[in-house]
């Protein structure tokens, strides 16, 4: 559900927009070696337009669905903040989703930091675990857990360096 | 929720000028281990050093047990340090002069115990650390993890109820590092000894029960979401 | 790259090598600067007090011959010293006869008749509230000041001089002389006497050197680790060495800086101190020319020598310094072969004290340096070996055990900073067996009994008939015995005299044995050395002749009729010992005498010892009498001058090698500290009780101190004994003076550790595990 929220978080941040405006703010802030195609932005949004997260706010004439307007709903938003406040789970190469988290947050004057702590404990939450069960295990189990561990360490690392940066971030982003 | 052994509220502490501390808390059980997180210069440090009675805080008050630490006397204070608290620092802590033996038993030498009684104590310790074919050698012909084990051997042999450790493996590669985690936390589970762990890196803090993280001065709890 | 290129990169790290760098630089310029300064002020001594005699000399008034008739530059000079306190004055009545006669050195001209010129020092004593007894004393009104020309004793020299026109020759206490000055011919030193300069000279220099060796090593640790890096990036063996020599040159070259810094200041300072009565001006400290050259090759050589031999043992790796790992056993053969062979060059002077050969000196200086050598080469053997012995036992306290392992681990830099007080107590113990040994020869008996009388006050003329009275009403006076005296002979004009002594019957009987006495009567002494001259003097009818002449002097001899009835005393001991003989008056019976200007007044003065100022309320009234009078305060014994001096000179050096020894240990203490600082704060932080700790430092320097000090005794008193026997003087041993030059160590590693624990406290704090 990554491209979902994130087209919501950006609706929510610059307001009611087109289609194509949405891909061309997607691309510019997320999509740098992967750009958007059209057919997932507007299947993306028709999407969301069935559950009730955006609503169509105007149509331009001439019609057809390039030519659609959509505005966030109260229940998109709801739907943003809650995305937002959930970890991911951690696994390797998070990086990509955690950032555009980030920068949604920014974004939308949400918390960065805490988002990055709540991270930050669900990935030790997960550590510990692995600890443990390296601890009782087998060799084989060790070495399974060490792997993921340095993994997991490796994706702290830049959320602590993240965190550290984060006032920085927050002046780009909203330069 | 069982009480907690050791409490702080309300800490600050100031350095020259700039607050190590600024309004930290902290509270751990029996038997806890709990890792202290954050970047350097966060005053991690600090606020062990509060915690176990050897810098007194500027402000907010700090209880071991019910009592509290601020009301005690430097004296009274060194006794608790002396029976109830064991230390591990980074390194440069083995008095290089005495073997390994020797510096193991010199917290109970300063309990009182003779020198012959202290280092009988000492031995199994150093069984257990995994350290005890250098036993009569110094800290100076002995490798950093052996050494560091010698002083987690130390910081346990007066069976402490809280272990402070202050960056244990910071000069130590991750497999020693990691050895010395497990067998320090093991042994405090064991001994149902609380550990104070001040790290930086994520993989020592994982071997804890929990974590604060100490940003700028002031804690935050990160609860894992269990 | 070459040796000149070594040592210059050794000196750009000694100056450019960051802030440790400059501290171990600073640290041993420091240390040497001190020892420089030392020994520079050791070499000027020599000229020091060459130059105070010299002056003595250039003022002196005694004179083999007096000269008969006043000349165009003759001067009569009367002797006004007198003591206020404890503090000597030397002070002079002068009257210029003629127009040409040259001033004391110091004045430009001579003070007029109630004027007098006085030295800077008297004339700040003067200005003392508490010195109204001594503007009494000295009466004339102040128009000059003595240049330092005329201060022998240095800027502190309490000195006047006063005109006066009182002045008569004839009188005992005043004699002519053509000028102030005489050449004096330089008594050489009795044998024993430069037996006793040298010692000092040499027990005060070994200890500096050692001092100097240690404070090269300063910092020594760091130095080493500098040197593995430099063989990281490529340095070899020999250039690190190199490197080393020429960072310890730089040390050294800059102590020459600060020691020469340190001595001119010093000699600032030295001018405004008395220690112990002596006082020297600036200008004097003048080290010889050669000396100080010496002292400026020597010290840096011997700092690359300590250098290179420090580093004999250490191997500097690339990764680390390797001591050659565990060092050899220190060889016990080859350390004691120094002090015995000390003792054999000793040896062969035994006995030559005594029939007043002479001692050779290089012999003396050789055995004697070679004997305090060993004890820096025995010192680190002994604390090794005996420190291997210790701490096995069970309940040693902690601290004990953490010293005797730090010990036991490096004893060679513990021994190392003791060395110098071992060698300056061992040298001090064997100087003062050798001074108690020889006192007494040089110290008289003075047989003055202090019990019946504590001043002694003598006044000729005419003021002489009311001391008695005057000094009766004296405050702090308890009673005095006044006995007035003059020669008397049966000629005018004779060889042969005895003496007459007027005095109440009290007092009579205070050197006599009387059978009775009323006032009126008359005795003579039998028994005495001219029985029968003073028969024929006593018998009726005599005509006597008062203060006759003689050879060559001139005397009033004033004639005097015997009165009759003289009866037999016989004589016993005066408080001043000076054994009576002649005839004994009564003053009725003597009144012409008493009036005819020609008697000699001497009152023995009992005072009352809790009056503090007793002393200086009986000087004072006693020059109210006369400025001329003699007053002495009776001692039962007297130095010899000489002695003294050379004692006061051994004082002096020793409280400045002991000082600077202790600012050794000092530093030494503190680096050490300063390198285990993170050691000691976890230790703290484990709960070690500050007490353990400082104990544990306490007992790091007690227990070598102790070492090296037993040593030191047994050494000294060893000396002591070998050179009590080349002065062939009956070998006695004072312990208790032993023990006070041991406890004097002692008490320099007492303040050492003293001042070493604020910092030691400071340290424990968690500050220091805080610096990562």
């Amino acid at each position: 559900m990554t491209i979902g929220h994130t087209l919501l978080g950006l609706l929510e941040e610059a307001g009611p927009r087109h289609g194509y405006d949405l891909k061309r703010a997607f691309d510019q802030r997320f999509g740098h070696d992967r750009p958007l195609h059209y057919g997932q932005v507007y299947s993306t949004m028709s999407r969301l337009l069935k559950n009730g997260l955006v609503e169509v706010d105007g149509i331009e004439a001439g019609g057809g669905p390039e030519r659609k307007r959509y505005a966030i709903t109260d229940a998109g938003i709801t739907d943003v903040a809650g995305w937002l406040t959930t970890p991911e789970k951690p696994e390797p190469y998070l990086s990509s989703t955690l950032y555009t988290k980030v920068v949604l947050a920014l974004l939308t004057g949400r918390d960065a930091a805490e988002l990055l702590d709540t991270q930050r404990a669900e990935h030790l939450r997960l550590m510990r675990e692995l600890t443990k069960r390296k601890r009782s295990g087998e060799l084989a189990d060790q070495l399974i857990c060490d792997h993921a561990l340095f993994h997991l360490e490796a994706d702290l690392r830049w959320l602590e360096l993240t965190t550290a940066r984060l006032d920085k971030l927050a002046a780009e982003v909203r330069a | 929720m069982t009480t907690s052994l050791l409490t702080a509220t309300g800490l600050r502490k100031i350095y020259s000028g700039t607050p190590a501390l600024d309004g930290a808390d902290f509270a751990i059980r029996a038997g806890e281990t709990v890792a202290v997180m954050g970047p350097s210069g966060s005053g991690k440090s600090t606020l062990l050093h509060c915690l176990a009675g050897i810098v007194p805080p500027d402000e907010g008050t700090i209880t071991y047990e019910g009592r509290e630490l601020s009301a005690m006397s430097d004296g009274e204070r060194s006794a608790l340090r002396r029976s109830r608290f064991g230390f591990v620092f980074q390194f440069g802590q083995l008095v290089p002069e005495l073997t390994c033996v020797e510096n193991v038993a010199l917290p109970l030498r300063l309990t009182g115990l003779g020198r012959r009684e202290a280092e009988r104590a000492a031995r199994p310790w150093l069984e257990r650390l995994e350290v005890d074919d250098v036993a009569h050698h110094r800290p100076g012909e002995i490798s950093g993890g052996q050494g560091q084990r010698v002083a987690v051997a130390r910081a346990l042999a007066t069976t402490p109820r809280v272990i402070f450790a202050d960056e244990p493996t910071g000069a130590l590669d991750s497999l020693n590092g990691e050895r010395v985690m497990e067998l320090l936390t093991a042994a405090a589970r064991e001994t149902s000894a609380a550990v104070v762990l001040v790290t930086h890196e994520a993989r020592v803090a994982a071997y804890a029960d929990r974590e604060i993280v100490v940003r700028d001065g002031r804690t935050r709890s990160l609860e894992p979401a269990s | 790259m070459t040796l000149l290129q070594d040592l210059r990169m050794g000196l750009a790290f000694a100056f450019r090598g960051g802030k440790e760098g400059w501290t171990r630089t600073l640290l041993t310029a420091v240390g040497v600067g001190l020892g420089v300064a030392l020994l520079l002020l050791t070499t000027a001594i020599p000229a020091a007090l060459q130059a105070r005699d010299q002056r003595g000399n250039d003022r002196s008034d005694l004179q083999p011959q007096q000269l008969k008739h006043a000349t165009a530059t003759s001067i009569l000079v009367g002797n006004g010293d007198t003591t206020f306190g404890d503090d000597d004055i030397h002070g002079r009545l002068v009257r210029p006869e003629g127009a040409k006669a040259t001033p004391p050195p110091g004045l430009d001209r001579y003070p007029r008749p109630g004027e007098m010129a006085v030295s800077p020092a008297l004339a700040d004593r003067l200005n003392d509230k508490d010195a109204g007894l001594l503007r009494d004393r000295l009466p004339y009104k102040i128009t000059a000041t003595i240049g330092d020309a005329g201060l022998a004793g240095g800027p502190a020299e309490l000195a006047y001089y006063a005109g006066s026109d009182d002045l008569r020759y004839g009188t005992d206490s005043v004699h002519r002389i053509g000028g102030f000055g005489h050449d004096a011919v330089p008594g050489s030193l009795d044998p024993v006497l430069l037996l006793l300069v040298l010692i000092v000279f040499v027990a005060l220099l070994m200890p500096v050197a050692v001092f100097v060796a240690a404070a090269v090593r300063f910092g020594g640790e760091r130095r080493d680790r500098r040197l593995a890096a430099l063989r990281l990036v490529g340095a070899d063996a020999a250039m690190t060495r190199r490197i080393a020599a020429g960072e310890a040159a730089a040390g050294a070259l800059l102590g020459l800086v600060f020691g020469t810094g340190f001595f001119l200041v010093g000699r600032q300072v030295a001018g405004g101190l008395t220690v112990l009565n002596v006082s020297v001006f600036p200008a004097d400290l003048n080290p010889a020319p050669w000396l100080a050259a010496l002292v400026a090759v020597a010290v840096p050589a011997a700092a690359v020598a300590v250098t290179l031999f420090a580093l004999r043992n250490v191997v500097i790796e690339p990764l680390g310094v390797v001591r050659t790992a565990k060092p050899k056993r220190r060889r016990l053969w080859w350390r004691v072969l120094l002090p015995l062979a000390g003792l054999a060059a000793l040896f062969p002077l035994i006995g030559k004290g005594d029939d007043g050969g002479d001692f050779n000196a290089y012999q003396v200086t050789t055995g004697v340096v070679l004997l305090l050598t060993g004890i820096t080469a025995l010192l680190p053997w002994l604390v090794e070996a005996v420190v291997a012995r210790l701490g096995r036992g069970n309940r040693a306290p902690v601290s004990w055990q953490l010293a005797v392992r730090r010990l036991q681990l490096n004893s060679g830099s513990a021994a190392r900073l003791v060395n110098g007080i071992a060698v300056a107590v061992a040298g001090a113990v064997a100087l003062q067996m050798l001074f108690t040994g020889v006192e007494d020869d040089y110290t008289r008996q003075t047989g003055q009994d202090t019990e019946q009388a504590q001043m002694w006050v003598r006044a000729s003329g005419a003021g002489g008939a009311h001391l008695d009275e005057r000094l009766a009403d004296t405050e702090g006076v308890r009673g005095t015995i006044t006995l007035n005296r003059v020669s008397i002979a049966l000629k005018a004009r004779t060889e042969k005299s005895t003496t007459l002594t007027v005095g109440t019957c009290k007092a009579l009987r205070e050197v006599a044995n009387l059978p009775s006495c009323t006032d009126g009567d008359i005795f003579y002494i039998s028994g005495g050395y001219s029985d029968k001259y003073t028969k024929r003097i006593t018998a009726p009818g005599s005509r006597v002749y008062l203060d006759p002449s003689y050879e060559f002097d001139k005397g009033k001899a004033v004639p005097w009729q015997m009165p009759r009835g003289a009866r037999t005393a016989t004589k016993k001991h005066a408080p001043n010992d000076m054994a009576r003989e002649g005839v004994l008056a009564t003053p009725a019976a003597a009144r012409a005498p008493l009036a005819s200007g020609t008697i000699t007044a001497e009152a023995y003065v009992r005072t009352d010892p809790a009056v503090s100022d007793a002393a200086d309320q009986v000087r004072t009234a006693a020059a109210a009498v006369d400025p001329l009078t003699t007053v002495m305060t009776l001692n039962s014994t007297e130095e010899s001058n000489q002695f003294a001096g050379i004692r006061t000179g051994l004082l002096v050096g020793a409280v400045c090698v002991l000082l600077l020894i202790g600012a050794s240990l000092l530093v030494g203490q503190l680096e050490q500290l300063r390198e285990r600082r993170k050691l000691l704060s976890s230790l703290v932080a484990f709960g070690t009780k500050r007490s353990t700790l400082s104990l544990s430092v306490l007992w790091q320097t007690a227990i070598p101190v102790a070492l090296g000090l037993t040593l030191a005794t047994g050494t000294g008193v060893a000396l002591g004994a070998v050179l009590l026997k080349m002065a062939a003087t009956p070998v006695t041993v004072d312990w208790p003076a032993i023990l006070t030059m041991a406890a004097a160590g002692g008490a320099v590693v007492a303040a050492v550790t003293l001042l070493s624990l604020p910092p030691l406290i400071r340290m424990m704090r968690a500050e220091g595990l805080r610096t990562e």
